[in-house]
């Protein structure tokens, strides 16, 4: 490090202090770069944040469950000794009106017993679509861990790489190629008809493939995202999806302590006005209060259109580029309720607390699912959506006073394009946030006496205060056509933008969002690849 | 056929899977449901309850107590303050290990020791000519040890102790729903966490509520863990805990001096990472001798660490097709340890998959020059039937050590 540098340049500045963004800047701090974090909100974590909302409770206000953070990560950063803990989900409970419903137990054997209560053929055949789906999941896999294959380059590296991905797919033959072509094109509900026959397994199984998108579980293409649930049977991290103790901010600030303890730097309250562009190259960035800072490289962990529309600028862009940004679907379907509750909610047919150890779907039936689809197409809130709800005070007391819970309701549909236009959700807040509680309701009696606190975030509000634009919580639907080498643009899936020295680390990003950190490392390993920085 | 524990009417309602296994002569738990991942856990993020009555206890008392047991053991138990704990092991007259275990010293003239093997005789062997008393008291004390991040929350509210004033390898009385018990902070986890002895020859005490000393102990903590997350825990749990504490297990990491057919079967404390507990400059001990003269020499091997390279066992794994499979739980079939030619320089004694680590650990004795960490060593893995060969890096024990075991 030469003196210039320690004097004050930046070798690298992160625009946000999301998850993706403090991992980027631990990788680069940790290879000797001197990195500085800008947070705009006064807390890090972006959406993967905990905020006491409730004295005593703990909101994991947006992200809710950590699905497939890598285990390389947690390894690379020494992410245990900075405090990350995560708690294994143990169930899958599927609750109905007029029965005990459907749980899913770590255990396979208690998981066949639910299962026949329904379809005895279902049981059986469970253990076997689980084994097809992590076959298939072993290439997405490999995909989650490597940059996105260039196939316009004729570097022979990329082309290695690109033939490598064809070698995988080939590779379990004419019968898997045609499970894979079949898992890109299929919706959910026909790609799970072809194996099961109870509809209370195959709706909630079918949400998996619609989480995040503006699509409905007989959408075309939905099927491909049911592959995700696989991921974590193979990455060596056992049972992946988890809460965070203490909520899922606990991992933004493991991350955080991880990249101090490299060097970086990190700011909150720190929003960032743009970035600074001199002849096609970023050289700093220009905070809101008017402050400038120097910096070899900038780094955006926002998503794309924030990153160019707002912090670069159409003019300094390309029209062709501007072009597919516009075509960037970011399009929110999705909000959330957060609930304070001073008893645990009580299921119809169940005793005890070990079905709530994981998560809770109510997604009773296809149709329910479609419905719920079909409001959001013409620019309503659901009137009885999917929810995906967790009680993570169960299995991590810390997050709530003794005896008290934190329920938190991920709610579909909520599109952010509502008919009245999305600047008229403030107006409809409440009402959703009813419309929630009245369908958990429905399932669990005695909810409403029991509610301390109420939190409700629209599309609207996950813009607004998040910086997540039309409230995607992925950065971008994780659709086909915008996934791998076309996330977000094509020509710019590595990382890199139009604007030199400016680059991108965030879910808007190969491969995507989730709560993997998987961009962030990527793209620092992609720059400490290049030599720029 | 072996015995149960004082807890057994209440382990063995809550132990639905059935798993059971003999530890010491007692019936013990592997885990309470089939998989033992959400006991793990609780040790880790809440809190486990389990019950380590197995455990052999010795009272040592009378006024030569302190002088014999800093004759029979490494440490110069003289010097240990009333009140407090602490970990040692004792060897034979070559210094080679026989066990390891904890000292108490409850009162002046008054301890407990606790091992993983019978030790009467051994110890009464060495007693003549002092004045102090033995008495086994394993099957007197019924001990559960509460382990992890909130235990001590959960003690709070059952007993009348100062948790917050009772340091790390403390032991203090106490009194748990009005029975009479001893708390050590103490345990085999590497965690925050407590060891509780509670007498059962002294009767239900009269009192409200119902069961004996040992079982009122028992649901007493279990209510009081409801709002803290608190599960029952079995062994399964506790072997990974242990290997990611970077704790030896006497049978399964070395073998007690006193079973062995051959010397290089037998173990020093320097070979075992035990040299820490060796106090040689001192009076006469068993196998100080010995021990003085492996000081000054040097030993031949050395207790490391080892982190078995994830990547390189992902790769063995592709080469069959197969995504990389890691039991869950530890486990304890010796695995020899090679140099990177390929000559064999030790033994993996147990290992396991750390779930918070992300890493695959494994506890090993390798020929010193092999020791230091960050030495590159490889180690014998089977994949699909045939053997492969993987890279591990020599680390330091203990893997995982949080600030809150000590604070």
């Amino acid at each position: 490090m030469n003196p210039a540098q320690r004097s004050g340049r930046y070798d690298a500045v992160v625009i946000g202090g999301g998850h993706n963004g403090l991992v980027c800047a631990a990788y680069l701090a940790k290879a000797g770069r001197k990195v500085l974090v800008l947070e705009r909100r006064h807390v890090l974590g972006g959406a993967a944040v905990t905020e006491e909302l409730h004295p005593g409770f703990h909101f994991s206000v947006c992200s809710y469950v950590v699905s497939l953070f890598r285990p390389s990560i947690i390894r690379d950063l020494d992410l245990a000794k900075h405090g990350m803990e995560i708690i294994p989900l143990e169930t899958a409970f599927a609750p109905r009106i007029d029965d005990c419903g459907l749980c899913r137990w770590s255990d396979p054997g208690r998981t066949r017993h639910e299962i026949s209560r329904f379809s005895a053929r279902d049981a059986e055949i469970y253990p076997e679509f689980s084994l097809t789906m992590t076959k298939m999941a072993q290439l997405v896999r490999n995909i989650i861990d490597s940059p996105a294959p260039d196939p316009t380059s004729w570097n022979p590296a990329e082309l290695f790489r690109l033939l490598r991905l064809g070698k995988e797919l080939q590779r379990g033959g004419a019968e898997s190629v045609g499970m894979n072509l079949k898992l890109l094109t299929m919706s959910a509900v026909d790609f799970l008809d072809r194996w099961f026959e109870s509809e209370v397994l195959k709706a909630v199984m079918s949400v998996s493939g619609i989480i995040g998108t503006f699509l409905g579980v007989r959408s075309p293409g939905t099927a491909y995202v049911l592959l995700h649930h696989y991921m974590g049977e193979i990455d060596g991290a056992f049972r992946s999806w988890g809460y965070s103790k203490g909520g899922t901010g606990g991992i933004s600030l493991a991350c955080a302590r991880a990249a101090e303890s490299f060097g970086a730097e990190i700011r909150t309250g720190a929003g960032v006005e743009r970035v600074r562009i001199k002849n096609g190259r970023a050289t700093g960035i220009v905070l809101a209060n008017g402050d400038e800072i120097e910096a070899k490289t900038v780094i955006s962990s926002c998503d794309p259109r924030l990153t160019f529309f707002g912090l670069v600028g159409r003019d300094h862009l390309d029209g062709d580029f501007v072009e597919q940004i516009e075509r960037y679907k970011l399009r929110g379907s999705s909000g959330k309720v957060n609930l304070a509750v001073d008893r645990l909610p009580r299921f119809h047919g169940r005793e005890g607390t070990d079905f709530l150890r994981g998560d809770i779907a109510i997604a009773p039936s296809i149709d329910y699912l479609e419905r719920a689809y079909d409001q959001a197409k013409y620019g309503e809130f659901s009137e009885r959506p999917y929810l995906n709800v967790v009680i993570p005070s169960i299995m991590d007391p810390s997050v709530a006073p003794p005896g008290q819970h934190v329920i938190s309701m991920f709610v579909q549909y909520a599109p952010y394009d509502i008919k009245e236009g999305p600047e008229n959700w403030p107006s409809k807040r409440q009402a959703f946030g009813d419309t929630v509680v009245d369908t958990l309701a429905e399932y669990c009696p005695g909810l409403k006496e029991s509610i301390l606190y109420r939190q409700v975030l629209t599309p609207w509000d996950l813009e607004q205060e998040f910086g997540l634009s039309e409230g995607n919580i992925f950065q971008g639907e994780l659709s086909l056509e915008q996934l791998l080498f076309q996330r977000p643009a094509a020509g710019w899936a590595r990382y890199r933008t139009p604007i030199k020295n400016l680059w991108m680390c965030g879910s808007g990003t190969h491969p995507g969002g989730g709560l993997m950190g998987a961009p962030g490392q990527l793209a620092a390993l992609s720059m400490l690849g290049s030599r720029q920085t | 056929m072996p015995i149960p524990s004082p807890f057994h009417s209440r382990t063995s309602k809550l132990c639905t899977s059935l798993r059971w296994k003999d530890w010491a002569g007692y019936h013990a738990v592997c885990s309470y449901r089939t998989c033992h991942e959400p006991e793990y856990f609780a040790f880790r993020h809440a809190a486990g309850l389990i019950d380590v009555t197995p455990l052999f206890k010795y009272e040592v008392y009378g006024p030569d107590a302190a002088a014999l047991l800093a004759r029979i053991t490494v440490r110069d138990i003289t010097k240990l303050g009333v009140g407090r704990v602490t970990y040692l092991c004792w060897c034979d007259d070559d210094g080679k290990v026989v066990d390891d275990g904890t000292v108490s010293r409850l009162e002046e003239d008054y301890f407990r020791v606790t091992a993983a093997e019978p030790s009467l005789s051994w110890f009464e062997r060495m007693a003549r000519g002092y004045q102090v008393t033995i008495e086994d008291s394993t099957q007197r004390w019924g001990a559960l040890a509460l382990q992890g991040p909130n235990s001590r929350d959960i003690l709070k509210q059952v007993s009348d102790a100062d948790m917050d004033g009772l340091g790390f390898f403390r032991v203090v009385r106490a009194q748990l729903d009005g029975v009479e018990a001893f708390i050590s902070r103490t345990g085999y986890t590497g965690d925050l966490g407590y060891e509780i002895w509670v007498d059962t020859s002294a009767g239900s005490p009269g009192s409200a509520g119902s069961g004996t000393a040992a079982e009122r102990v028992y649901d007493a903590l279990t209510e009081a863990g409801r709002n803290f997350g608190l599960l029952p825990a079995g062994l399964d749990a506790m072997d990974v805990t242990r290997i990611e504490a970077g704790f030896i297990m006497n049978g399964v990491d070395y073998f007690s001096a006193h079973h062995c057919l051959t010397e290089m079967r037998k173990s020093s404390p320097y070979e075992l990472g035990l040299g820490w507990t060796v106090k040689l400059d001192r009076g006469p001990f068993v196998g100080q001798a010995a021990l003085a003269r492996e000081k000054r020499a040097g030993s031949a091997r050395l207790f490391v660490g080892l982190d078995v390279a994830w990547t390189d066992l992902e790769r063995v794994f592709a080469g069959y097709g197969l995504p990389p499979e890691i039991s869950s739980a530890a486990w304890r079939d010796g695995r020899p340890v090679y140099d990177r030619d390929g000559r064999w320089i030790g033994q993996a004694t147990s290992g396991a998959w750390s779930p918070v680590l992300k890493k695959n650990l494994a506890l090993a004795q390798l020929e010193a020059s092999f020791a230091t960490p960050g030495e590159r060593v490889e180690i014998e893995l089977t994949a699909e039937y045939r053997r492969h060969r993987v890279t591990a890096t020599v680390v330091k024990p203990p893997f995982f050590n949080p600030p809150r075991k000590r604070a």
